[in-house]
C-alpha cells in the first residue's frame, strides 16, 4: 500500500519540520522575549548579534512547513487555518515585524529604540500565538465533515493561554541557554542568572498543562494511564534534562545547558506526538484521512528530499561558519 | 450593514496579492538585468559594467527582502481564507506552490550568497555562474506560480472525485491552455518592469551629474532593449487575448464592455458600463475595430457578457477600465521608447531635461501596468475560483464571519503600509548613495544570503555616520 508508506513519510517529514522550526526559531524568538530585561543596549547588540547569521535561514522550516501542508495533509492546512485565523494572523504580524527590525536596527542609530520594542513585541507575539496553537491542538477541533464549523475565538481558552505563556518562557529559556553558548561576561553571567528562573516557569506550566491535558482531552488520558506505557519514558527524560540543565548551570558550563534545554524541548515534542499519533486533526481525523492523493505525494517528495539535504547542509555550514563566542563592542563600528 | 465575508476576503487577498507581487516582478527582471551587466563585465573588463552591477545588485537584496517578508503571508492566505478551495485543489495547488517555495529555498541557499557576497571572493566566472543561476531561479518561481494561477482560469489534466481535482495528467495540467501565453506576458512584464525602472533611475543620476559614464552606458542599453520589449510585450498580449477569447469568451466580453454578442464591434475608448441594465453610457468608440482586433474581420463575431446569466457575470465596469489602463500604460511605453530613438538620431538623448524626466516619472508605471492586468485577469474570471468549476463562494472558508474577516484586513493593511514605507524609504536611500564608493557604509554587520538585507551596507538614519564615530 503505497499511500499508507507516504502518509508516514511525510508525517516523518512535517514532524522533523515542525521540531526544527520550534528549536531553532524558539532561541531566536526567545531572545526577543528576552530583550527589554537585559543590562544594557551593548548586550542586547551581542544578544541580536549571535542570532543574525541564522534566524531568516531559520524561519525557512515555517514557510517549508505551511506548503508542505497543503502539498501532503491538506485537512490540517484546512482546518488549522480557519479555526486560528486570529491567532495566524497574529503570529505573522508577529514574525512580519520582529523579521524587519532585525534587518533595520543594525542599520539604524536614532530610531535604535523603535526597532528594540518591534523586536521584542513581535517576537513575544508570535511566540504566544505559536503556544495557543499547541494549546488548541491538543483541545482538538470542531470539525464535521472535513470542514471546521467552529467560532473565531474557539482556541482561545484558559488552557491555550497557559501553553501560549509557557511557550514563551520555554522560548526564553532556549534563548538564556544560547546566550551563555554564544557569550562572555557579564552578559553570561546574566544569562545564567535568569535561566534557573526561567526552567522554574517551564516546569510549572509543564506540570500544569500535564495534570489539565487529560481533563481536556478524554483521548489523551486513555492514551497515557491505559494505553501504552512506554509513553511515559518521554516525560522522564524530559525531567532528566531539565535536572541536567540546573546542574550544568550551577556549574557554569557554557554549551550543555543549551543541550539540555533543546533536549527539554525535543522529548516534551515527542511525549505530545505520542500522545496524539496518528490523528493529526484532534479528536478525529489520522494522517491518513488528511492525506492529499499519493500521486500528489509523490510529486512533492521528489522535490523535497531533494531541497532537505541542501538546506540543512547549508544551515550547519553557516552555524559552523558562525561558530565561537560573539563579544561586546563586536560587529559593529 | 452586514459584513460580508466574501467581499471582504476577496480585498483582502487583492490587497496581500498585489502588495506582493510589486516586489518579485522587479526582481524578476531585474535578476535578468544583473546578470548581462556581470556577462558584460566578464566579457568587455569595462569597470562601468562592474559599478552597475554592484549598485543594482544592492537594490535587488532589498527588494528581494522585501519579497520573502511579503511572501510568508500568502503560503497561509489560501488557508485562512479560502479552506474549501485549498481542501478542494490541494492535489495540484499544494505541489505547485511548495515546489515555487522549495526553488525559491534552493536558490538562496546556493547562489544568491555568492552573487551578493562573493565579490572579489570567487572567480569572476563563478560569480557570473551564479548571477546567471539566480536570474533562472527566478524564471523557475514565477513558472510555478504562473503554473498554478493558470490552472485556476483553464483547468485541465483532472477529475473530479467527491468533490475533490484528482491530478490525471501532470502535463496537462502544468502546461494547461493558458499558462505559456501568461507565463510570456508576465515575464515580459517582468522585464519591462526592470527596465523601466533602471532607465528612469539612470535618468535621476544624469539629471544630477552623478557617475555620468555608467549610467549613460545603463540608459542606452535600456533604451534599445525597451525599444524591443514594448512593442513584443503588445504582440504577445495580443495573442494571450485570443487565448483567453477561447478559453473565458465572457472575461474579453467585459475587458471590451460588450453586452450582447454580435458582429461589427466597436473598440471603446471610453465607456461608463452599467451592470444593473447590463448596457453601457457615454459610448465612445472606434467602429468595427474590436471585431478586427480579435477576429481578423471586421464582421467577426464578438461574444457579450450578457450570453451568461448575471450572477456569473465578472464586474465589468472594473474589468474594463482595468483593461484600458493596463494598454495605456503600454502605448505609453511604446511611445517613450521611440521617443528615445528619435531623440537617439539626433544625439540628444542624454542631454533632454524633458525626456530623462519623463523617464524618472516612469518608473512607477510598469508597477501600475502589471496590477491592472492582474485585475483583469482575476476579476475577469469572477465569479469563477476555478473556471468553470468551483466559485470563490464555494471556495471560501465556511466558518469565516464578516467580523473576522474585517479584523485581519485592517490588521494586513496595518502591517504592509509599515513594512512598505519602511522599505520604500530605506530603497530610496540606497539608491540616493548611488554607485560612489564608501559612502557611509556600516561594516562588520554579519551577511547572509538569507538576509539580503545586509548586502545593502546603506544606513537607516540620516546621521547614522556622524553618531557611529
Amino acid at each position: 500500500m503505497i499511500s499508507l508508506d507516504l502518509a508516514i513519510i511525510w508525517a516523518g517529514i512535517i514532524g522533523f519540520g515542525v521540531i526544527m522550526y520550534v528549536i531553532m526559531d524558539g532561541f531566536d524568538l526567545g531572545l526577543g522575549i528576552l530583550f527589554p530585561f537585559a543590562p544594557d543596549d551593548e548586550s542586547r547588540d551581542v544578544m541580536m548579534n549571535s542570532v543574525a547569521p541564522v534566524w531568516d535561514g531559520n524561519e525557512t522550516w515555517l514557510v517549508l512547513g505551511g506548503a508542505g501542508l497543503l502539498g501532503a495533509f491538506p485537512l490540517v492546512y484546512s482546518v488549522f487555518l480557519p479555526a486560528l485565523y486570529i491567532g495566524v494572523f497574529l503570529m505573522l504580524a508577529g514574525l512580519i515585524f520582529r523579521g524587519i527590525s532585525f534587518e533595520f536596527r543594525f542599520k539604524s542609530k536614532k530610531n535604535r529604540h523603535w526597532w528594540n520594542r518591534a523586536f521584542c513585541g513581535g517576537s513575544a507575539v508570535a511566540a504566544f500565538a505559536q503556544g495557543a496553537v499547541v494549546g488548541a491542538y491538543i483541545q482538538g477541533f470542531a470539525v464535521e465533515d472535513f470542514v471546521y464549523v467552529g467560532g473565531a475565538l474557539d482556541w482561545l481558552t484558559p488552557f491555550s493561554v497557559l501553553t501560549g505563556l509557557g511557550l514563551m518562557a520555554g522560548y526564553a529559556l532556549l534563548g538564556a541557554t544560547w546566550l551563555i553558548l554564544k557569550s562572555e561576561g557579564y552578559v553570561q553571567q546574566w544569562a545564567y542568572r535568569i535561566t534557573p528562573k526561567l526552567l522554574v516557569a517551564v516546569l510549572v506550566v509543564f506540570g500544569i498543562v500535564s495534570l489539565w491535558t487529560p481533563l481536556v482531552s478524554p483521548e489523551v488520558r486513555d492514551r497515557w494511564l491505559n494505553q501504552i506505557h512506554l509513553i511515559w519514558v518521554f516525560p522522564i527524560l524530559a525531567m532528566v534534562c531539565a535536572y541536567v540543565l540546573y546542574r550544568a548551570v550551577k556549574r557554569q558550563e557554557e554549551g550543555l545547558p543549551f543541550v539540555a534545554s533543546l533536549g527539554l524541548f525535543i522529548f516534551t515534542y515527542l511525549g505530545l506526538i505520542a500522545s496524539k499519533w496518528p490523528v493529526i486533526v484532534p479528536p478525529n481525523y489520522t494522517i491518513w484521512d488528511a492525506s492529499s492523493a499519493p500521486e500528489s505525494q509523490l510529486f512533492l517528495l521528489i522535490g523535497v528530499l531533494f531541497v532537505i539535504p541542501i538546506v540543512l547542509a547549508y544551515t550547519a555550514w553557516t552555524y559552523w561558519v558562525f561558530r565561537g563566542k560573539v563579544r561586546v563592542g563586536e560587529g559593529y563600528h | 450593514m452586514e459584513l460580508d465575508p466574501l467581499l471582504l476576503s476577496r480585498i483582502q487577498f487583492a490587497f496581500v496579492v498585489c502588495f506582493h507581487a510589486i516586489f518579485p516582478v522587479f526582481t524578476i527582471g531585474l535578476a535578468s538585468y544583473i546578470a548581462l551587466l556581470h556577462g558584460l563585465f566578464y566579457k568587455t573588463d569595462n569597470q562601468a559594467w562592474d559599478r552597475l552591477a554592484l549598485f543594482w545588485t544592492k537594490v535587488f537584496a532589498v527588494v528581494f527582502g522585501m519579497g520573502v517578508v511579503t511572501g510568508i503571508v500568502m503560503s497561509f492566505q489560501f488557508g485562512t481564507n479560502w479552506s474549501n478551495f485549498s481542501y478542494a485543489t490541494s492535489n495540484f495547488l499544494g505541489p505547485m506552490l511548495s515546489y515555487e517555495v522549495v526553488t525559491a529555498f534552493f536558490l538562496e541557499a546556493a547562489f544568491l550568497g555568492v552573487l551578493l557576497f562573493g565579490r572579489g571572493k570567487v572567480p569572476e566566472g563563478v560569480h557570473l555562474f551564479a548571477a546567471i543561476m539566480v536570474a533562472v531561479g527566478t524564471f523557475i518561481s514565477s513558472f510555478w506560480i504562473l503554473s498554478a494561477n493558470s490552472w485556476m482560469q483553464t483547468p485541465s489534466g483532472y477529475e473530479m472525485i467527491d468533490g475533490h481535482f484528482h491530478i490525471t495528467s501532470w502535463m496537462a495540467a502544468i502546461f494547461n491552455p493558458s499558462f505559456w501565453y501568461r507565463f510570456a506576458h508576465m515575464v515580459m512584464a517582468s522585464f519591462l518592469t526592470g527596465g523601466f525602472v533602471v532607465a528612469g533611475v539612470s535618468a535621476w543620476f544624469l539629471l544630477r551629474d552623478r557617475d555620468v559614464e555608467a549610467n549613460k552606458k545603463a540608459l542606452s542599453m535600456c533604451l534599445w532593449l525597451l525599444l524591443f520589449l514594448a512593442p513584443a510585450q503588445a504582440v504577445i498580449g495580443d495573442f494571450h487575448g485570443l487565448n483567453t477569447l477561447e478559453h473565458q469568451p465572457t472575461k474579453v466580453a467585459a475587458m471590451e464592455g460588450n453586452w450582447e454578442t454580435g458582429s461589427n464591434v466597436p473598440l471603446l475608448l471610453f465607456a461608463l458600463p452599467d451592470q444593473e441594465a447590463q448596457t453601457n453610457h457615454f459610448e465612445i468608440g472606434i467602429p468595427s475595430l474590436a471585431s478586427i482586433i480579435l477576429t481578423h474581420s471586421a464582421d467577426g463575431e464578438i461574444p457579450g457578457v450578457s450570453e451568461v446569466a448575471p450572477d456569473e457575470q465578472p464586474p465589468v465596469a472594473l474589468v474594463f477600465w482595468s483593461f484600458r489602463v493596463m494598454v495605456a500604460i503600454g502605448m505609453l511605453m511604446i511611445g517613450v521608447a521611440i521617443a528615445g530613438l528619435l531623440l537617439r538620431r539626433k544625439g540628444r538623448v542624454f542631454q533632454s531635461p524633458f525626456y530623462l524626466k519623463t523617464l524618472v516619472g516612469m518608473i512607477v508605471s510598469p508597477f501600475i501596468a502589471v496590477l491592472a492586468g492582474w485585475v483583469v485577469t482575476e476579476a475577469g474570471r469572477a465569479p469563477w475560483l476555478v473556471y468553470g468549476v468551483m466559485t470563490h463562494a464555494q471556495g471560501l472558508t465556511p466558518s469565516l464571519t464578516g467580523g473576522m474577516a474585517l479584523f485581519t484586513l485592517i490588521g494586513y493593511v496595518a502591517v504592509y503600509t509599515v513594512v512598505f514605507w519602511v522599505g520604500i524609504y530605506y530603497l530610496t536611500r540606497v539608491v540616493r548613495n548611488g554607485m560612489l564608493p564608501g559612502t557611509a557604509e556600516v561594516t562588520g554587520e554579519v551577511e547572509r544570503a538569507k538576509r539580503p538585507f545586509s548586502a545593502a551596507h546603506t544606513p537607516f538614519d540620516g546621521d547614522f555616520e556622524g553618531a557611529s564615530k
